[in-house]
């Protein structure tokens, strides 16, 4: 496929802005269920909410420049009982209202008990936390499903699919909340830092699970089954027209395996080795130039490795479209 | 409920690309505005189309055959276009299963072209929503026109009648009859979208002759070994002078 950069974008921002909130929210789960020690404020939690919230506009906004037809953007939502697009445009504004909720409370340190649980208490932004915990599982899970679902996209109908979309996501959101920790409060650094660590991990067995599946798939269609003819000397002499139409633009990267193959290496240098390596040393030093290295090295990679996801997808119109004459 | 579709007879098609020129000359005309096209005369044009007529080689010269392969959008029973589109603007309707876009619905997010398998859909770069062959829907059901142009423009056009239009559902039809004595297939079966168009194969009509058919077996001259001697002057010989 021709990869857009308005969908790159859109998907790589709002996985980093998911991934923040599910990290700040595993942090406070864990901080009122005294698993951790830390007194995180309100503001750390404030600030890693506004700039969950950035992420996810900013992914939306770059989303309008897929569009032919902005203006009735709306109309997405009315298909959600058979699209996994309409669905992905329902639970995203839910995602930011409920993130949106999440930081105000905190700001506002207007965050009453609403439970007790013997020593645990319950705190609104713990319950409008776990309500925007199902909406960003439920966002990943609709994310990826929109490439999964088209079964003939062979290298993306598939699980791992909607697994790398989840994984890939959180871990550059928790790697981004552990450098907001370094600057608001180093106390979380660790926390956040451990969390990367292994996500990053999961990320790559699962990424690399991905890549080598691909790399093993066989083409369904053939040009045989394309025209219905059985020989297996077959050649296309003309698509039917000499200049352009979407079905040669749309659906093919256009670059050489050269290309494709760098931007490979690329993204798994950058999304896995780069922040590893870093993660490493700010686990034992932790310093928010190391960690700042660590999240821009990473969403540098992520949108490489979302070209890259995009450019393998092998559409089987593409075999109707082999020579111009 | 009927299935309108088109069979294509590959064996008559000669790839002159007339319906091609009548589909875009009828679709661009319509009420739903022009089919746009970018540098149609110049460098590197680019349009919109519904229907394109390739042309493929069969086999390693000299033992080769032209296949003319006309493509537009198959109709097809199970569209996998229609439930990824988020808007409702791609539908197939239910009294004719003519799978169709609503102009004014669609916002050309382009998920629907992923989602077909056969590259049958298009973005109009202008008006920027995605556009199908219609089956000329906007003619087949037109009372102003006399009943038998009520056709798709592409069926009307092909000079060797390669194109038949009709109701698959219907078993007496003629695309009916035509799928099932000739040898009627669908595209790219694999992906279950079950076509409602046909294509009708190549093919070569053999006639097989017994040698009984050459030579009469139960020839009466044969039965009492009547032969001609050659070798001696016969009557006509005698009396030809």
């Amino acid at each position: 496929m021709q990869p857009a950069f308005s969908v790159i974008f859109l998907t790589t921002l709002i996985g980093m802005g998911q991934g923040l909130f599910l990290a700040i929210y595993t942090e406070q789960v864990y901080s009122v269920l005294n698993v951790v020690q830390s007194n995180s404020s309100d503001k750390f939690y404030a600030i890693a909410s506004a700039v969950a919230l950035v992420l996810l506009v900013l992914g939306l906004i770059s989303s309008i420049f897929h569009l032919g037809r902005p203006e009735r953007a709306w109309r997405a939502a009315s298909m959600w009982r058979t699209s996994w697009l309409s669905r992905e445009v329902i639970v995203l504004p839910i995602v930011m209202g409920l993130v949106f909720l999440f930081g105000m409370v905190h700001f506002m340190s207007w965050n009453p008990v609403i439970m007790q649980f013997g020593s645990v208490a319950v705190r609104l932004s713990l319950i409008i936390g776990a309500f925007a915990t199902l909406a960003t599982f439920a966002l990943y899970i609709a994310t990826g499903m929109i490439y999964a679902c088209l079964k003939f996209l062979q290298e993306w109908h598939s699980p791992l699919t909607v697994i790398n979309y989840l994984l890939l996501g959180s871990v550059s959101g928790f790697t981004l909340a552990s450098v907001i920790a370094a600057y608001e409060q180093a106390e979380l650094v660790p926390f956040f830092v451990g969390w990367s660590i292994t996500l990053l991990i999961f990320a790559f067995i699962f990424r690399g699970a991905s890549l080598m599946r691909n790399k093993r798939l066989r083409p369904k269609s053939t040009v045989q089954t394309a025209i219905g003819v059985r020989h297996n000397q077959i050649k296309q002499k003309s698509m039917g027209f000499m200049g352009g139409s979407m079905n040669t633009r749309d659906f093919f990267h256009g670059k050489t395996l050269l290309f494709l193959r760098s931007i490979k290496t690329i993204f798994l240098v950058l999304v896995f080795a780069v922040p590893l390596s870093m993660l490493i040393i700010a686990l034992f030093k932790p310093s928010l130039t190391v960690l700042g290295i660590a999240a821009v090295a990473m969403y540098i990679g992520l949108l490489a490795e979302r070209w890259y996801f995009f450019a393998e997808g092998n559409h089987p119109q593409n075999i109707y479209y082999q020579s111009i004459a | 409920m009927s299935q309108l579709a088109l069979v294509i007879d590959l064996n008559v098609c000669v790839g002159c690309h007339a319906c091609v020129t009548n589909c875009k000359e009828w679709n661009t005309s319509g009420s739903a505005g022009a089919l746009s096209d970018d540098n149609p005369y110049g460098k590197d044009p680019s349009g919109t189309f519904f229907n394109r007529v390739q042309t493929y080689e069969i086999g390693e010269f000299p033992k080769t055959e032209t296949l003319h392969f006309p493509k537009s959008c198959l109709h097809c029973e199970d569209p996998p276009c229609v439930p990824v589109c988020p808007t409702g603007a791609s539908y197939k309707r239910e009294e004719d299963g003519i799978v169709l876009v609503d102009y004014d619905k669609c916002i050309g997010c382009r998920y629907c072209s992923w989602a077909c398998p056969y590259g049958a859909r298009e973005i109009d770069e202008h008006q920027k929503v995605m556009k199908k062959c219609t089956l000329c829907v906007d003619r087949i059901y037109d009372e102003s026109l006399p009943e038998r142009e009520r056709k798709p423009a592409c069926v009307l056009a092909c000079p060797t009648s390669a194109r038949l239009f009709g109701d698959v559902h219907d078993p007496d039809s003629e695309v009916s009859v035509a799928i099932r004595e000739q040898g009627g297939y669908q595209l790219m079966p694999e992906w279950g979208t079950k076509p409602s168009n046909h294509y009708l194969p190549r093919r070569k009509n053999h006639v097989s002759y017994h040698k009984d058919e050459l030579e009469r077996a139960d020839n009466p001259l044969k039965k009492e070994d009547y032969q001609v001697d050659a070798s001696e002057p016969s009557l006509d010989d005698v009396t030809s002078w």
